[in-house]
């Protein structure tokens, strides 16, 4: 629905955004590409050559490789368990008649708010220190023994900062959709006999359905690349290296970037496969 | 001086020809009308003179200058847009400046036609206002205010008085004529409302499906429709259309006759039939009438108060001279 | 919902409302309220609440030693400029999508999304190498661009969701009026479009503010912003608890702050317009 005019127009203005993004993704990528399938070591011999698959094989067959699989997935599921039962249990609490409801729903949505290195340190050292934290003088108080956290229990620790960060974002989500169902459609099923449990299991969830979904996409995709969070508190010790912090390793304190390479090549595939199932929702969404 | 010709002007979306090759002048002065069922192709017809859309072929002359591939705001044309189209975040007074801003008219200019439009349309109080907080019969007279102080050589309208209630459409209606006459200002109004076709035209363009299917003035049309689309389209209520023996006695394949050319007896008559739904509204009587056997349904418009009602059997006179006569391809027979 | 509850039901919800939400907003009230104590009342046992003695010490000590404000600086022209310079060229790019939509639109702007999607660490070295050789590392400019990149599909996204619930006809009419395209985005999409600009510019630049793995990547001394500035705390000398919460408590505070006025356009602009 135009004239030429502003095709051409629209296609110039585009331009910037597009050639840029292009870039971004392009030429870095290609690098990476490129060095993953050399020995390249810049503190130790430099470009070495060609290596073919080489990297990809050693990447997956290294020691640290499966570890580092598995916790990547126990913190990337269990902060997504973690933020979608508690999310969706409190969007329904915020959404029931109360006092003060702006009040709540600022005080629930501010961790997201808090720059992941400040929240990483302050649960690291305010709260979990085994000696001067905050839960030290609780388990002592209550006749236990402080618990060292971030080394005896790191991964369930990482989950609780990362959960506690992300923990807002799923509910101002599910929220939002919980907002948006239609309170006739409760009422009838009300009129039909529905008991409580029944509207949820029946009415509430199906309505949640979608929003659930894109809550677990888009926290995949960025869980996916925690750094900071692992970066300030164990520095990937402890058994928290995560399949991206192994990478970052790889690559900037080892120095084998050909290696690291063919790791970031492995993240890559693995975004995308996430952001398929993500970009098929959203696309849905336009056609609408 | 507003003549716009269309040459063999034709438009496609992707594979779908919305219009297919089309002539039709639109004199300097003449208040034409493009009325048609929805989809008809009435809307994409006149964004196609106004320059929002380009055409797939043929050559549009505005002036007798070739305005094919002119962008919209160098045609001199205005138009006034189904939503009224007005700036939310300016005043009435900015509405109707802005297409003189554009055009870099001086100010004090500005200022006295902004005055002289506000005057004649009764916008004066409201200047200062934006459009959120004016009803839907001031918005569409700042619409039509921003669209005079242009001085264009057209006005366009786009179905403008589809957003409004029933007794201020047939009041605007009126504004619309009347400015059309204090002007003399070509304007091509588009509408799906035969009535508000009827009653403004000089010129009506009736459309289906892209095609034109006759150009005339509302008497023309409603005397003598081309074909039984027009027929069918022209006048309210429509016209009873008959097919089979009832027609093949006039030798026609389908004739038409308006409901207002049928007298109604208790007694004798060509017709009989029974009445279904009466409609008494004083100054006129309707009646649907069943159980014909020449349609479903035979619509009678009775003039003054006739009191036929439910399941009573009446006959129906069709005036012979009135009788319309179509082929079997649905083309009038003279 | 229209519907009558009864007192007793109101009170059950806000009472649970409000202790989970207390709850979840603790560590952050704790941080706040440790920035006041002194180093020895920060480690007290058993914790000291609202009675120990008020100061505003560590937030001068923060400020002398560290010169804070320089990472303040920098987290603001960072986080500010590639906020601007993203609306600036996601402006044009938007309008085309939303307004001259054409068959392509839809996969232009998923692949935009999916460049965003692009694990960082993937890309990390090139970036590095990249940096080195424009002498881009440490650089303020270096690092604004990279946000600005990496914030630029969210940017054309949410302002597209935005630009696509203006009316197209009001553009149509004020071509129709004569506009030129210039005048027609500034002086009439533009100031229409100025609450949804106003979101995605504000939304971003807390993205932008709070991003932790460029800015700790790419910066040393320099340009280190107040991400880089608060991860140098990870290794410290000393008791340093009161001074560590003061420190995140003015790297947080103004982001909170923004961050609440953003609340209901953050849904918007982290689901891509999926959720409204």
């Amino acid at each position: 629905m135009a004239t030429q005019h502003s095709r051409s127009a629209a296609r110039l203005m585009m331009a910037p955004a597009v050639i840029l993004l292009l870039g971004w993704m392009l030429v870095p990528l290609t690098m990476t590409l490129w060095f993953s399938f050399r020995r390249y070591l810049p503190l130790r011999g430099g470009d070495q050559g060609w290596v073919g698959f080489d990297n990809y094989v050693r990447f997956v067959s290294s020691s640290s490789f499966w570890p580092a699989v598995q916790t990547t997935l126990i913190i990337v599921g269990g902060v997504l368990v973690i933020t979608v039962v508690f999310g969706i249990l409190l969007a329904l609490l915020l959404d029931q008649p109360m006092w003060g409801q702006g009040v709540v729903r600022i005080l629930v949505i501010a961790p997201f708010f808090v720059m992941p290195t400040v929240s990483a340190l302050v649960w690291k050292n305010i709260f979990m220190d085994p000696v001067n934290g905050l839960f030290a003088h609780l388990w002592k108080f209550f006749g236990a023994t402080p618990v060292e956290w971030l080394s005896q229990a790191s991964v369930q620790s990482i989950i609780m900062i990362v959960s506690w960060q992300w923990l807002p974002f799923a509910t101002l989500i599910l929220l939002t959709a919980v907002q948006s169902l239609d309170g006739e459609q409760l009422e009838a099923s009300e009129m039909d006999g529905a008991k409580p449990l029944q509207r949820f299991g029946y009415i509430i969830l199906p309505h949640l359905a979608r929003a659930i979904t894109i809550v677990v996409l888009i926290q995949t995709i960025f869980l996916l690349s925690i750094f900071a969070e692992i970066f300030v508190t164990t520095g990937g010790a402890f058994g928290t290296k995560t399949l991206s912090y192994l990478i970052f390793q790889r690559v900037l304190e080892s120095q084998n970037i050909g290696l690291g390479s063919a790791g970031g090549i492995y993240a890559v595939i693995l975004a995308n496969i996430v952001a398929i199932f993500l970009m098929r929702i959203v696309g849905k969404n336009l056609d609408a | 001086m507003g003549q716009i010709t269309l040459e063999k002007v034709s438009k496609t979306f992707g594979d779908v020809e919305v219009i297919p090759p089309l002539d039709l002048t639109i004199e300097d002065g003449e208040f034409a009308v493009f009325v048609g069922p929805s989809g008809c192709g009435k809307s994409t017809l006149l964004r196609l003179i106004a320059g929002l859309e380009d055409v797939t072929s043929g050559k549009m002359i505005i002036d007798g200058s070739e305005a094919t591939t002119v962008p919209p705001a160098k045609r001199g044309l205005a138009m006034v847009f189904q939503s009224y189209a007005l700036y939310p975040h300016m005043s009435v007074r900015k509405n109707i400046a802005f297409p003189m801003k554009m055009a870099g008219i001086d100010p004090a200019e500005q200022e006295t036609r902004i005055e002289q439009a506000a005057a004649a349309l009764n916008l004066t109080d409201y200047l200062d206002r934006k459009p959120g907080q004016l009803s839907g019969g001031q918005r569409q007279r700042v619409a039509i205010g921003r669209a005079i102080v242009r001085e264009p050589a057209a006005f366009l309208f786009d179905e403008p008085l589809s957003n409004l209630d029933a007794a201020l459409r047939v009041g605007m209606r009126m504004e619309i004529g009347e400015l059309h006459k204090k002007l003399a200002t070509t304007m091509i109004y588009v509408t799906h409302d035969q009535v508000e076709a009827m009653t403004m035209a000089d010129k009506i363009v009736v459309l289906r499906a892209g095609v034109i299917e006759q150009v005339g003035s509302p008497l023309e049309l409603y005397r003598t429709p081309r074909n039984v689309f027009v027929a069918g389209f022209i006048g309210s209520p429509t016209m009873n259309l008959i097919e089979g023996p009832e027609a093949a006695k006039h030798g026609a394949h389908t004739i038409g006759v308006r409901p207002e050319h049928i007298d109604v007896t208790e007694g004798e008559g060509t017709w009989s039939g029974v009445v279904g739904v009466a409609e008494h509204l004083g100054s006129d009587t309707f009646f649907h009438i069943h159980q014909t056997g020449l349609a479903e349904t035979i619509t009678v418009r009775a003039p003054g108060e006739v009191s036929f009602k439910h399941g009573d059997t009446i006959h129906m006179t069709p005036r012979p001279d009135l009788i319309h006569k179509f082929d079997a391809k649905g083309l009038r027979i003279e | 919902m229209a519907r009558a509850v009864t007192n007793n039901r109101k009170i059950i919800n806000t009472a649970a409302a409000w202790a989970i939400g207390l709850l979840i907003f603790f560590p952050i009230l704790w941080t706040i309220l440790t920035s006041f104590k002194t180093e020895a009342q920060a480690i007290n046992d058993p914790p000291l609440f609202l009675f120990f003695d008020w100061t505003l010490e560590n937030y001068a000590v923060v400020q002398e030693r560290s010169n804070y404000g320089r990472f303040l600086w920098n987290s603001i022209i960072i986080a500010g400029g590639s906020t601007l310079l993203g609306v600036a060229i996601a402006i044009p790019a938007a309008w085309s999508m939303a307004f001259v939509p054409s068959k392509r639109t839809k996969d232009i702007l998923l692949w935009m999304l999916s460049t965003k999607m692009l694990p960082a660490v993937g890309v990390l070295y090139p970036i590095y190498l990249l940096f080195i050789k424009f002498g881009l590392l440490d650089s303020v400019i270096g690092l604004t661009i990279v946000l600005m990149l990496i914030n630029l599909p969210i940017i054309v996204w949410m302002l597209y969701t935005y630009f696509r619930e203006i009316p197209g006809e009001i553009l149509e009419a004020s071509r129709m009026d004569g506009a030129s395209l210039r005048s027609e985005i500034i002086h009439v999409l533009t100031p229409m479009a100025i609450p949804g600009i106003a979101s995605t510019l504000l939304l971003n630049f807390i993205l932008a503010w709070n991003e932790a793995f460029w800015t700790l990547n790419l910066t040393a001394a320099q340009a280190a912003p107040l991400t880089a500035f608060i991860a140098s705390y990870s290794s410290p000398e000393g008791l340093f608890y009161a001074k560590l919460s003061a420190a995140s408590t003015m790297a947080i505070l103004p982001i909170l702050i923004l961050g609440w006025f953003s609340q209901k356009q953050l849904v918007r602009g982290l689901t891509f317009g999926a959720v409204k």
